[in-house]
């Protein structure tokens, strides 16, 4: 067990724990936060999602001894359910979800990638989210949400 | 100290909703109320059962149909506000809690609608409920009930009085049973239900707040995994339990017979020992080989049922002016949840407590009593929403396991499948092959339908008493429910077309009733049911899909056989006026031009277009649903690419348009992805579709085709279900777009590259014979 210092959604946390502990266990198990959440532990599906250096990160397959000092964003990081973030507002105003379980892989991939590309096209967002899955296949209303928060990020 | 369930309802309520699940514990012991008696404990024919409305207004209701993610909580939200005349943030509705809310059984088959939004259950209860507060207010007023009127819970009289629900009734029991002359509002006054109202899961989904099963902790919880054989049948020689001491945070190796668990402090260290542990298994039988596996199921004893047998298909076949087969094959597929399934599990030695997303809790406790030896009154589950499963997914199971592991160690334990042991152990949607015959007279009108399909089946929903049915429970020792091969008995009562066996187009008659929805009346539907090598059970649209695929397939390529427009062909042989219905409003929507299939301008291009259209009475009556699809197929690498989606859907009286459009559309390209790219994979020892490399599934990435959805609201009709009548037709209506692009037949689902480029290449070389 070590004891490592980690700062997520703006607060530091001291976590002890074997130090190859993937990143996702400890956001999960010890500090409670349910944004992201375990798909297949292969990076393949993105239900894991997190923001780190302003790239979207598998937590499922990072070990928690390569966060380092930087920061992670959780789903929950993004906005509250009270004052929710331009993109989280536009996927409430869509509805676009069913069962809901992968949207940290929707929502902040889509998010990191308009923040490095805020013009990307719809071709360039949907090559970003070529590694996340959505079983319920609520795709078009995503990809709709997506747009929205774009066009309104731009204007 | 034992509360009342009413004392219990009014704690416990409020907390369910508010809090998490850890809260809860604490409450489980309480839980077990005067009701508790086996199998429901809890009196569906009693309002109290059903409904109940606080001293503070708040109207909490319990239902035994859970919200997959599809909308259903929000949908009774609206039903219960709508009935009591609430607005839809007074109601409180708890899901799926076997300590408090009645036993309906399994959420399934698109069955929630019809069972709790007609005249029955939920929907009674809720206009039970407002008759007998508008005869309270008439006695406490001293006017008559047709007097009264109601809103916002506020009841009203003509003389200006008024009094509130939580007057005459809060905190205190109705002590009614349900009222079968209840009336339902009419649809037309509705207010609440019916209304596009924003799923109330929403918010907390899209800020990461909304609690999955994953997420239930418990105080002093460890962490569990399985380790599952290396093949079917495969059985146990020895554990080496040394090979995992070094573990740090191992607790415990658990062994049943060939069930295999180890618990953890963490879920980290549980993983790492689960890798370790070192096992020596006896092989299982072997797989027969997948290039094969059809001709392989044809060939096995099977259990054989006949839907509809008019005894004159042979004569009229003999006699017809052509004759016409095909034989159509849909794989294995699967659930393939994104989440990999989770519950928890907290054994001691009064009470057994599992938070599980299983589809049917009340099962559950009864198969978890059996598996731990414990009375049944001593189990409580409670449903936790998991990952979206689309039928029976590792839920079951893993609510097994988490059990069994928990027990174990007398510690509550969490436990979460890896994507290996969700994806290789679930029941899988069956494997079937489906041979059609048909006969064509000079007219060019079908004079006989003749259909036999092979059904590849092992295990189901275990059910109140069948745990062989799923992978824990064969570990365990139990068998799967038995497959009897038995000769075939002639169909006898009303014709049943749950599995949609019989096409819209048999008349259906069943000793002298005709019950099918078409004109064709030398008819045959048999189904032999085979054991399957691997587990089966409901997937989305169960035997329906592979049923309607085959045959409305079949039905278009007896159009194009006498060049006739795809949609006044089928109409020729329809007579049931609501999928009349769907089939001419999809039609209309998609601005269908009547001509034959295939084309007669197919281009040389390299990328070709079509159109198609399928449709269906979904399990005979319940939804009607008919699908146009647009696809272009590119010539030279075989693949399919749908443009455009028109769906007609008719399912009576919506409950939420909004939720519902949401369903269909994900129902439509589940089933574009199951058409297209979805299939279960094995070599002679093991399945090989065991995560996101080797199961195909379209992702984001995916150029998803425009779906337009019109809704047939008949009026005077029953809700029906509606969450996989859209998905059923979807194989279909594509297979019937690429023939009419390229006038190749796809009979084998998925329609892959390879098998559109050898289909393209068989038409052409019977186009060069011809």
């Amino acid at each position: 067990m070590n004891k490592i210092t980690l700062k997520v959604n703006g607060q530091q946390h001291i976590v002890a724990v074997d130090s190859e502990t993937p990143l996702l266990f400890v956001l999960n198990d010890e500090l409670g936060l349910r944004g992201p959440r375990f798909g297949c532990g292969m990076a393949q599906c993105g239900a894991c999602t997190i923001i780190m250096r302003g790239q979207a990160v598998r937590s499922c397959i990072t070990p928690i001894s390569a966060v380092g000092q930087d920061e992670v964003t959780t789903l929950e990081g993004l906005g509250t359910p009270e004052k929710p973030h331009p993109i989280q507002q536009a996927f409430i105003e869509e509805g676009a979800a069913q069962c809901g379980f992968c949207l940290s892989g929707v929502i902040l991939t889509a998010k990191a990638v308009l923040d490095v590309k805020p013009h990307a096209s719809d071709h360039e967002i949907r090559d970003a989210l070529g590694g996340v899955l959505c079983r319920c296949f609520a795709h078009a209303r995503m990809l709709r949400a997506i747009r929205k928060y774009a066009e309104g990020r731009r204007s | 100290m034992t509360l009342s369930r009413r004392d219990f309802l009014q704690s416990c309520g409020a907390l369910i909703v508010t809090f998490g699940a850890g809260s809860l514990k604490l409450l489980s012991a309480q839980g077990q109320g005067p009701f508790d008696t086996h199998p429901s404990h809890i009196d569906p024919q009693k309002l109290d059962s059903w409904l109940a409305v606080g001293a503070d207004g708040m109207v909490t209701a319990y239902t035994g149909k859970c919200d997959f993610g599809q909308g259903m909580f929000t949908a009774q939200s609206q039903l219960v506000a709508e009935e009591l005349c609430v607005p839809i943030e007074r109601v409180k509705l708890i899901q799926c809690d076997t300590s408090v809310c009645p036993d309906q059984g399994t959420t399934s088959g698109s069955q929630s609608t019809p069972t709790n939004f007609n005249l029955e259950n939920l929907a009674l209860a809720a206009a039970t409920a407002r008759e007998a507060l508008l005869g309270m207010a008439a006695v406490k007023l001293g006017e008559p009930v047709k007097q009264l009127t109601v809103a916002d819970g506020i009841i009203t009289s003509k003389m200006g009085r008024h009094v509130r629900y939580e007057e005459l009734i809060g905190n205190k029991h109705f002590n009614l049973s349900l009222s079968a002359t209840a009336k339902r509002r009419p649809a037309p006054d509705w207010t609440v239900l019916g209304k596009p109202i924003p799923s109330l899961d929403r918010i907390g989904l899209m800020t990461g707040q909304f609690e999955f099963v994953h997420h239930v902790r418990i105080p002093g919880m460890l962490h569990g995994r399985v380790v599952r054989p290396p093949e079917m049948g495969a059985t146990l020689v020895h554990v080496d339990e040394q090979s995992v001491q070094s573990v740090p945070g191992l607790v415990k190796v658990v062994v049943r017979k060939n069930f295999i668990g180890v618990v953890a402090e963490t879920q980290y260290q549980a993983g790492i020992a689960a890798r370790k542990l070192a096992i020596q298994w006896n092989p299982g039988p072997g797989l027969p080989p997948q290039n094969s596996f059809f001709d392989y199921l044809q060939k096995q004893p099977s259990h054989d049922v006949l839907s509809v047998d008019s005894r004159d298909t042979a004569a009229q076949l003999a006699a017809a002016s052509t004759v016409i087969r095909a034989k159509y094959t849909y794989p294995y597929q699967m659930h393939g949840s994104v989440g990999a399934s989770c519950a928890v599990a907290d054994v001691t030695t009064q009470s057994v407590t599992v938070w599980s997303a299983t589809q049917s809790v009340y099962p559950t406790r009864s198969i978890v009593a059996k598996l731990l030896d414990i009375r049944i009154d001593q189990v409580r589950v409670i449903y936790v929403r998991g990952s979206g499963c689309y039928g029976l997914n590792g839920a079951d199971a893993v609510s097994f396991d988490a059990a069994i592991l928990s027990q174990a160690v007398g510690k509550p334990v969490r436990l979460q499948f890896s994507r290996q042991d969700e994806m290789m152990w679930e029941n899988f949607g069956s494997a079937c092959a489906v041979e059609q015959r048909a006969g064509l007279a000079r007219d060019g009108r079908i004079v006989a339908w003749d259909r036999e399909d092979w059904v590849a089946s092992l295990g189901n929903r275990p059910g109140y008493d069948q745990p062989g049915n799923v992978i824990t429970g064969m570990l365990l020792g139990y068998e799967p429910e038995p497959l009897d091969p038995r000769s075939t008995k002639a169909p006898a009562g009303k014709l049943r077309n749950r599995s949609n066996t019989v096409p819209s187009y048999f008349a259906g008659c069943v000793d002298g009733g005709c019950g099918g929805d078409g004109t064709i009346r030398s008819e045959r539907a048999l189904t032999h049911t085979v054991r399957s090598p691997f587990f089966t059970g409901p997937l989305r649209s169960p035997w329906r899909i592979q049923n309607t695929f085959a045959n409305e397939c079949f039905m278009d390529e007896l159009c194009a056989h006498t060049k006739s427009d795809p949609v006044a062909f089928r109409l020729q042989h329809l007579r049931n006026s609501r999928v009349i219905g769907v089939l001419k409003a999809a039609a209309d929507a998609a601005n269908w031009q009547a001509r034959s299939s295939p084309r007669a301008d197919i281009s040389r291009a390299q990328t070709v277009s079509g159109r198609g259209i399928a449709c269906v009475a979904y399990e005979g009556d319940n939804g009607y649903a008919a699908l146009v699809a647009e696809v272009d197929v590119d010539l030279q690498s075989g693949t399919v690419r749908p443009k455009r989606f028109v769906v007609a859907l008719d399912c009576g009286p919506i409950s939420n348009p909004d939720g519902l459009r949401n369903q269909t559309e994900g129902g439509i390209l589940q089933g574009m992805s199951r058409a297209l790219v979805e299939e279960v994979t094995w070599d002679n020892r093991r399945v090989t579709s065991v995560d996101w490399e080797t199961y195909n599934s379209l992702h984001l990435d995916y150029e998803m085709p425009t779906v337009e959805t019109v809704f047939v609201t008949p009026s005077n009709v029953p809700a029906t279900g509606a969450g996989e009548t859209a998905i059923t037709v979807v194989a279909a209506a594509i297979g019937n777009a690429i023939f009419d692009a390229t006038g190749a037949r796809l009979r084998t689902v998925p329609f892959t590259p390879e098998r559109v480029k050898s289909a393209l290449l068989e038409h052409a070389q019977s186009a060069e014979r011809a």
